[in-house]
Formats: C-alpha cells, sequence, structure tokens
C-alpha cells in the first residue's frame, strides 16, 4: 500500500477513534503474524479493529469482508480495495473456494482480520462460529490466532442506523491460541467462540 | 477584557504556579514513589490544562465558551451513556440526547432565548426521548433505560448548559461584565472540590458517606466548603454583589456542589465504576469534574436571574 492511501486510512481511523475512543485492552500485544477475530455487531468494527492496532501492526494486517457488501458503490469499492486492502470473500461461493484467497494472504504474511460469525448480531454476546476458522487453520497448526471482543458497538451503530452514537467503545483482546491439538471441528469452535465471550464478560482482558 | 477579569485571571495564574511549586516540591521530597503524589501532579498538571481552555475562551467570547461548553456537555454525556446499560433498541433516543438535545440547547443560549432555553430539556426532550423509547418496540426495562437516558440528558446538557448561561442574563449594573460571573461561579464550585480534597487529605478523619464516596470526610468538607464560601466572599469585587451577599451565593454554590457530587458519586457506583471515564488524567472523566457543576448551575442561574434581573 503507498503512502498517499496509508494517509488516507490513518485520517479515517483517526476520525474513528475521535467518535469510539476505539482503545485497547490486552495483557500483552497481539502476535506478529496472527489471525484477529472477533465479535461483530456494525459496519464499524473493521474500522475500530483496525484503529485499535499499532501502526507497524496495521501496515501488515487485512480486514477480511464479504464481497457483495464491499463492491456495491465506488466509494465502498475504493476504500476496500485502496485504503484498507480488503481481503474479499465471495460469501455465495461457500466452503474451501471461498477460503483461497485468505490463505493466499497468510502464506504472503499478512495477519487478517475476520469475523466468524458472517454476519452482524445485534446483540452484546456473538453468535454460533461458521466453520471457515476451522478450515482455514486446520493446516496451519502454528498460526496464532488472537479473540477480540468490542464492546458497545451494537449500541454504537445497530443495524440501519444511519450515524454511528459517539459512546466510547473499547477493544479487548485476549491471549492468542492454536488449532494445534487435533480438535474436531465443534470443539475448536466452541473453544474460540468461548474465548470472544470470556472477553465480553471482562475476565481474560483487563 | 474589564479589570476584574485581568485580576481573577492572575489570580488563577499564580494558585496554579504557587500549586505547582508545592506539587514539585512533594515531587522531590516522595522521589517519585508516592501514588499520592504522582497523582496530585497529574491533576495540577491538568488543572492547567481546563484553566488555559476555559479561561481562553472566556477571552475569546461568549460563542467560544458556548462551543466549549457544549463540547463538555457532549463528552460528559458520553461518559455517562457508555457506562450506563441501554440496549441496541435505545439508538433514536440516544441519537437524540447527543444529535438533538446538545447543539439546540447551546443554540438556544446563542440566541438569548431565554424562554425556550429553559423549558427546552424538560417540556420537549423529555417527550421526544420518551417518545422515542415507546416506539422502538423494546420493553425489556423500558423504565429503567428510558430514565437512565432522561437524567443522563439533564445532568449532562440541562444542568451544565445553566453555567454559560449566566452570560445570557441582562444583570443590573453589570453590563458587559457576565463573564466576571460565570468566572466567579466555575471558581467557586472547582476550588471547593479541590479545598475539600485538600483538607480531607490533611485532616479527614470522620467520612461522610462511606458507602457513596468513601474518600470524602466532614473535615474536608467543612474546611474545604467554609474556604471556599468566604474566599466566595472576597471575591465579591468581580460579582454584582456585596461581600455577605457573595458569601451566601458562594454557600450556595458549596452545598450544592458537594451534594450534587455525592448523587453522581453515587449513581457512578449503582453503575459499577469508578471513574467516569480516563480523558483527563488525573482527574478521570469530565463527568468527575462536572459533577458539581450540574446541580449547582441552574440554582445560581435562578437565584441572579430572580434577584438581579
Amino acid at each position: 500500500m503507498n503512502w498517499f492511501f496509508q494517509l488516507q486510512r490513518d485520517a479515517l481511523l483517526a476520525l474513528v477513534r475521535v467518535i469510539v475512543g476505539a482503545s485497547v485492552l490486552a495483557r500483552q500485544a497481539p502476535p506478529a503474524h496472527t489471525v484477529i477475530f472477533s465479535n461483530h455487531t456494525s459496519h464499524l468494527d473493521t474500522l475500530v479493529l483496525l484503529a485499535a492496532l499499532p501502526h507497524a501492526q496495521r501496515n501488515r494486517t487485512r480486514p477480511v469482508a464479504a464481497a457483495d457488501y464491499w463492491n456495491a458503490g465506488t466509494i465502498r469499492r475504493y476504500m476496500a480495495r485502496r485504503i484498507l486492502n480488503v481481503v474479499m470473500v465471495d460469501r455465495s461461493a461457500g466452503g474451501a473456494a471461498a477460503l483461497v484467497p485468505l490463505e493466499k494472504a497468510l502464506d504472503e504474511g499478512w495477519s487478517l482480520i475476520v469475523f466468524p460469525e458472517g454476519t452482524r448480531r445485534q446483540e452484546r454476546l456473538p453468535g454460533p462460529f461458521k466453520t471457515g476458522l476451522f478450515h482455514l487453520t486446520k493446516t496451519r497448526p502454528a498460526l496464532a490466532l488472537t479473540p477480540a471482543y468490542l464492546e458497545n458497538m451494537y449500541r454504537v451503530m445497530p443495524k440501519g442506523a444511519p450515524l454511528p452514537l459517539p459512546l466510547l467503545c473499547r477493544v479487548r483482546l485476549g491471549e492468542s491460541m492454536r488449532n494445534d491439538s487435533g480438535e474436531d471441528k465443534d470443539a475448536f469452535l466452541s473453544r474460540a467462540h468461548a474465548a470472544v465471550c470470556e472477553l465480553a464478560d471482562g475476565k481474560a482482558a483487563a | 477584557m474589564s479589570e476584574g477579569f485581568v485580576a481573577i485571571g492572575l489570580l488563577l495564574l499564580g494558585i496554579l504556579v504557587v500549586a505547582s511549586a508545592i506539587g514539585y516540591a512533594l515531587h522531590l521530597r516522595s522521589e517519585g514513589r508516592s501514588d499520592t503524589v504522582n497523582n496530585l501532579n497529574a491533576r495540577i498538571r491538568a488543572w492547567w490544562g481546563m484553566a488555559v481552555v476555559m479561561f481562553g475562551a472566556m477571552l475569546l467570547g461568549p460563542t467560544v465558551t458556548l462551543v466549549v461548553f457544549g463540547f463538555a456537555s457532549a463528552m460528559a454525556l458520553r461518559e455517562f451513556l457508555t457506562l450506563a446499560p441501554t440496549r441496541q433498541a435505545d439508538y433514536w433516543p440516544l441519537f437524540i440526547a447527543f444529535f438533538v438535545a446538545i447543539p439546540i440547547q447551546y443554540v438556544l443560549l446563542g440566541m438569548k432565548w431565554y424562554g425556550l432555553f429553559a423549558v427546552f430539556i424538560p417540556v420537549y426532550i423529555f417527550g421526544l426521548i420518551s417518545f422515542a423509547s415507546a416506539l422502538s418496540q423494546d420493553t425489556e426495562s423500558f423504565f429503567q433505560r428510558n430514565a437512565m437516558i432522561l437524567f443522563a440528558v439533564m445532568v449532562c446538557v440541562y444542568g451544565v448548559s445553566h453555567a454559560p448561561g449566566i452570560l445570557i442574563l441582562d444583570i443590573r449594573g453589570f453590563a458587559g461584565r457576565n463573564v466576571e460571573l460565570l468566572f466567579f461561579f466555575l471558581f467557586i464550585v472547582q476550588l471547593s472540590d479541590v479545598l475539600q480534597y485538600v483538607f480531607g487529605k490533611l485532616f479527614g478523619k470522620h467520612k461522610l458517606s462511606p458507602k457513596v464516596s468513601p474518600s470524602k470526610t466532614w473535615e474536608g468538607l467543612v474546611g474545604g466548603g467554609l474556604s471556599a464560601t468566604l474566599i466566595g466572599g472576597a471575591l465579591h469585587v468581580v460579582t454584582p454583589f456585596s461581600f455577605w451577599v457573595a458569601t451566601a451565593v458562594a454557600l450556595q454554590i458549596v452545598v450544592c456542589g458537594a451534594l450534587g457530587g455525592l448523587v453522581l458519586s453515587a449513581v457512578k457506583r449503582s453503575l459499577g465504576a469508578k471513574d467516569w471515564g480516563s480523558s483527563i488524567a488525573g482527574h478521570g472523566g469530565f463527568m468527575d469534574r462536572l459533577d458539581s457543576v450540574t446541580f449547582s448551575a441552574p440554582v445560581f442561574f435562578h437565584i441572579v436571574r430572580y434577584f438581579w434581573t
């Protein structure tokens, strides 16, 4: 990404920080190469997570997002492709094919931000996770997965809200985990889900 | 700029210089290892910032002053409603609180429209927010949510806005000097807080309100409150009041301020927090500094309006 797009991104993220704070609550900084997975309640979530990352890490991190949303309209496409460097996923493709762009980005050394619920939810706690996170990491047992919880964003900008409310949102980052103990899909996904819920209840972070 | 305004500016400067010198001496003596002293110095540094912003705004005129107070209201409301457990169905009530109540309340002050300023929030915003709440179709703890939002708006917007409200009054024999009276009010409110803290730290023994605000003591309240009241009397030169009247008015500011501080401590504790926020180093949030303003400003405003206009 060139400096001109980086500048636009950092200006946008500075605006996000003015509106919702986006301060970080973490015992330790996330690993340099990692997949950050988080609950998802608003269109601002991607920006809030990016805003919460230190600058060097931000430059190595690409958000994963639905192609159908980010390709709709010139401004969104510009933001996704130029400013945020989004890894586009085709939600209709499903299965292994949908994960190919993610695997490619990981192999190129990028960190990723994913929302494993697959859609926005209107509540404090995340809904069930889709299986992508499991399939992505099954063949990468050493890959660090960092759970994240976005506070308050379900109140800041619920579905259909035209403007974000200026409530303060903290980003809680947990200890990273791995998919390296041969768990089956359900056991791994429920462990990942529980990690986000624990952050929501303020157990792991603070 | 009047002579009185310059004089109180110099007084404020003097107090801050002395406070910083004392803070520095304590820092040297404790070698930076005392949390109390470090917090004291963080507070003093933040006081420099707040004094420069407030005094600068008042120097630049009523419009800038209103903008600064509007911003402070918004920051306080944000801290309050971040802690208050509203739900996603409260989006439109909160939208009205942030984007309708605050701008209009301060624009009304800018227009010097006293009649609507006085009733806008208790009449119109009270209705609008309640209607929006009811229309959101979520009855889960409806009454608590609606009441929380209305209380937050009364405190952070209605209460706070009455401090700069002083600027729109036509005070007899005091034309063009309203800003001095605003300064008087803010100075006494904050000085009372500071002196209660200092007296409490030096002489505090008997807890005033162990459950609500464990650090407050009777010695702090009486010593700090009475000192601030007497200093208020001495500052009558920047008010339309005589010495004794200024003392009585300062006593009103001190009493309402202390009780208002207690009310908001109780609210804060019921929401499970120690500080309202972390945006002002050493102090907590905006609400931690505005708590004693919120209940005393409207009473002070109406005393001045009733007897001196």
